[in-house]
């Protein structure tokens, strides 16, 4: 092999060779070798999580979904959506890619990004309060934070257990079950803190949905 | 249990694994960076690579290693985004722009990790392993041997050598990050964190609507994206994103993951100078000031402080993910902006303005407390060593700062290190706000919107990588401007640190008198701290006064 004798040549030679070979270790082989046990031992997780865990998935547990009425013009993207009084509603969300999907869509995870004193956001904020409020036929002051705000993600798939079991009753109405029974189905969702400290307590809104929709 | 305690107990626990990581792994980089056997892996990385690992560098021959190895990164990075469209595991994603594969290629080389793209729009698989994570772990390395070569300069005496940076990349590599990635990946998987190589997978929901459910393999990059304090998501949502961070377990490991390696270096330094109260020192001011932050920022957020959203919704849950709550998510915004992290587990841009202007003030202080790994523990020796002449000039003698002596040379070198981030902050800011264009951008209006430009400008020159996210930066301007300022703001400061480490290794120690300023004590931690808050408050006090406290007044 001919030798190079530029100092400066040589060392950015060495430095590409060094990165192709680090390329090769931490960018190959590391990712392969953490697939391979993945999807060895932890398959079902290793996937996402999907719901159910045998058949075809209707959903990922970790992510959200809307829970609305057909639209009546499913072609135009400007269509309002109305929540479907008979499943549990989800919290607000960011993640619109604004293709007439809606929200909860995977493909464009965000959050609103709107500053604590924007204006737009706090009449949002407030129309979604009496909006939820009406919904659920609930004074509008004991509706939960989570309820009138949207998520980081736009796809969390959680509410907390108050605005869960305020839900109950409407749910109970629209699918004409008996609101004791709703009401224990929710209390059998409802998830602790993680070793009894660790983030809030929670209900899988997805989980939920989808215990209601196997109930005869 | 309560909010209040709850909250109290998870950072004990944090505290508690990263006190009880501090020793065991402060040790063994310290190892690391002082063994002399290679093991057979690295000699075949250094036979395949062409370099000698026995030879110990000068300072400029580092700093050529350390320039050299970014450029080429920089740009293999920026022709992989380019030529993405052609590649295997693209799923069908076009080639990146010109300007958004510059601004990407800057941002992971510098161990930024902004993105002015969504990980799920934009990036194919094959770009984010074999692109995105692979700088994810060099950048990181490079870091830590800049550090390295610092230390050496404070233990080495009437040399002009500071050790081979080919080596300490190498080593910091794979006796360091890859094997504590490959062990976190696989906890995060058992969590679950997603790892396929699937792309979009079609469902049709409960309610009868369709989904696109994302694949990738994620687990391997979180780990690597916490643990080397990089911060670029596999997603829009980052760690906001249910795929990334699904439980408050996982929340709770990305948060000890992007502090482990920087709490620990300071052990590191102790070992290495032979006197491990040192370390303590400098670990207490990093601790003080992370506690009064975390302090802050979680009383703002749970008492919905100067902010009408807030007060509207009952508390301060836009932009929160459920399963963490306002404790978990302050925790991780703390933690991710005084480390040069900036991961996200929840949108910055949403919080009030006392929490969101601190993480805004965190990044400010340099990224020191305790900072990116590597470049955390330089940022602050080089304020320690501003604060030991700053006593010298007090008591009127010459400053000594571990057995060197702290003359003109050595301080011009200290100086231009301080004075290059906030100069490219201000200036790159001022300049943006100049122009009706980029002023166009910001997502909110009036201070805020102001808030936001000075966050991306602060968060690019610290090479932290979060943002006020409303802040639309996918444009030319804020592409070539901020990957510009990131670019500077890498490897400038590091232009310095190696000259004095340089400098510092060809003196002969100086031995101590009862005149020397001891700098283990509470005394030099009380005054560390204090000249970093007075440095930074003097510095950025106007900005800051026309973004969040403008508007927390209001």
């Amino acid at each position: 092999m001919r030798t190079i004798h530029s100092p400066l040549l040589r060392q950015h030679l060495a430095a590409l060779r060094l990165l192709l070979v680090l390329t090769v270790l931490t960018g190959i082989a590391y990712p392969l070798a953490v697939t391979g046990i993945a999807e060895t031992v932890f398959p079902h997780r290793a996937n996402g999580s999907p719901l159910p865990a045998h058949g075809t998935p209707v959903a990922s547990r970790l992510i959200g979904q809307s829970f609305n009425l057909p639209k009546q013009h499913p072609a135009d993207p400007h269509e309002a959506l109305r929540p479907d009084p008979r499943w549990f509603q989800p919290r607000p969300s960011a993640a619109d890619a604004g293709k007439g999907a809606g929200p909860y869509d995977p493909t464009a995870s965000h959050a609103s990004n709107l500053g604590p004193n924007d204006a737009g956001l706090t009449r949002t904020v407030r129309a979604r309060r009496l909006a939820v409020a009406a919904f659920d036929h609930v004074p509008p002051a004991s509706v939960p934070v989570d309820a009138v705000t949207a998520s980081g993600s736009g796809l969390d798939p959680d509410i907390s257990p108050a605005y869960a079991y305020e839900q109950a009753g409407r749910v109970a109405g629209a699918r004409g079950l008996a609101p004791a029974a709703v009401r224990g189905l929710v209390a059998g969702h409802v998830q602790g803190r993680f070793l009894g400290f660790l983030g809030q307590e929670r209900v899988n809104v997805v989980e939920l949905n989808h215990a209601l929709a196997r109930r005869p | 249990m309560n909010d209040t305690l709850a909250g109290w107990l998870q950072i004990l626990l944090l505290v508690l694994a990263l006190a009880l990581t501090f020793r065991p792994l402060g040790d063994h980089i310290a190892r690391v960076l002082t063994g002399t056997r290679h093991t057979k892996t690295e000699r075949l990385v250094y036979r395949a690579a062409g370099v000698h690992g026995d030879i110990d560098q000068t300072w400029p021959v580092y700093l050529r290693g350390v320039l050299a190895f970014s450029l080429v990164s920089t740009l293999f990075l920026y022709g992989f985004l380019r030529v993405q469209n052609l590649l295997p595991l693209s799923l069908g994603r076009g080639a990146v722009t010109p300007d958004l594969s510059f601004n990407t290629a800057a941002s992971f080389v510098t161990n930024t990790n902004w993105q002015s793209y969504a990980g799920e729009s934009t990036m194919g698989h094959l770009v984010q392993m074999a692109g995105l994570a692979v700088q994810n772990f060099v950048s990181a390395a490079v870091g830590i041997s800049v550090l390295a070569a610092l230390l050496r300069g404070f233990t080495r005496q009437s040399t002009g050598r500071v050790g081979n940076f080919w080596v300490d990349l190498t080593r910091i590599v794979v006796r360091l990050l890859l094997p504590l990635s490959f062990v976190f990946a696989i906890v995060l998987v058992a969590s679950g964190v997603i790892q396929n190589f699937h792309g979009f997978h079609d469902v049709t929901t409960l309610a009868g609507g369709h989904q696109s459910i994302p694949g990738g393999p994620v687990a391997s990059q979180e780990a690597i994206k916490e643990l080397g304090t990089n911060g670029g998501g596999f997603y829009n949502a980052n760690s906001a994103h249910p795929f990334e961070n699904p439980t408050a377990l996982t929340n709770l490991i990305e948060i000890y993951l992007l502090l482990v390696i920087a709490v620990c270096l300071p052990r590191t330094f102790g070992v290495l100078v032979g006197d491990r109260r040192q370390g303590y020192a400098v670990i207490a001011v990093m601790a003080l000031l992370w506690a009064a932050s975390v302090a802050l920022v979680t009383a703002n957020e749970l008492h919905s402080v100067s902010s009408t959203a807030g007060h509207a919704a009952g508390g301060m849950a836009e932009g929160k993910e459920q399963r963490f709550g306002i404790w978990s998510s302050a925790l991780f915004a703390v933690s991710t902006t005084l480390t040069s992290c900036g991961a996200v587990n929840s949108a910055h841009d949403s919080y009030t303005p006392g929490g969101g202007g601190m993480t805004i003030f965190n990044m400010m202080l340099g990224e020191i407390a305790p900072g990116g790994t590597g470049s955390g523990l330089y940022g602050i020796l080089i304020l320690a060593v501003v604060a030991v002449f700053v006593a010298g000039l007090m008591v009127g003698r010459t400053p000594e700062y571990l057995g060197k002596k702290l003359r003109g040379r050595e301080m011009k070198f200290a100086s231009l290190y301080l004075l290059t981030t906030p100069l490219t902050v201000l200036v790159g800011a001022g300049l943006t706000m100049a122009f009706p264009g980029p002023r166009a951008a910001m997502l909110n209006t009036g201070p805020h919107g102001f808030s936001e430009v000075l966050y991306a400008f602060a968060s690019a020159a610290n090479n932290n990588g979060s943002a006020f996210a409303g802040l639309s930066a996918d444009t030319v301007w804020y592409n070539t401007a901020l990957g510009l300022v990131m670019l500077i703001g890498r490897f400038l400061p590091m232009v310095f640190v190696l000259a004095l480490a340089g400098s510092l290794a060809g003196q002969q120690p100086v031995p101590v008198t009862a005149g020397t300023l001891p700098t283990h004590r509470p005394q030099f931690v009380g005054l560390l701290t204090g000249v970093i808050l007075i440095v930074v408050g003097l510095t950025y006090f106007p900005a800051l006064a026309l973004g969040p406290l403008a508007e927390g007044l209001h």
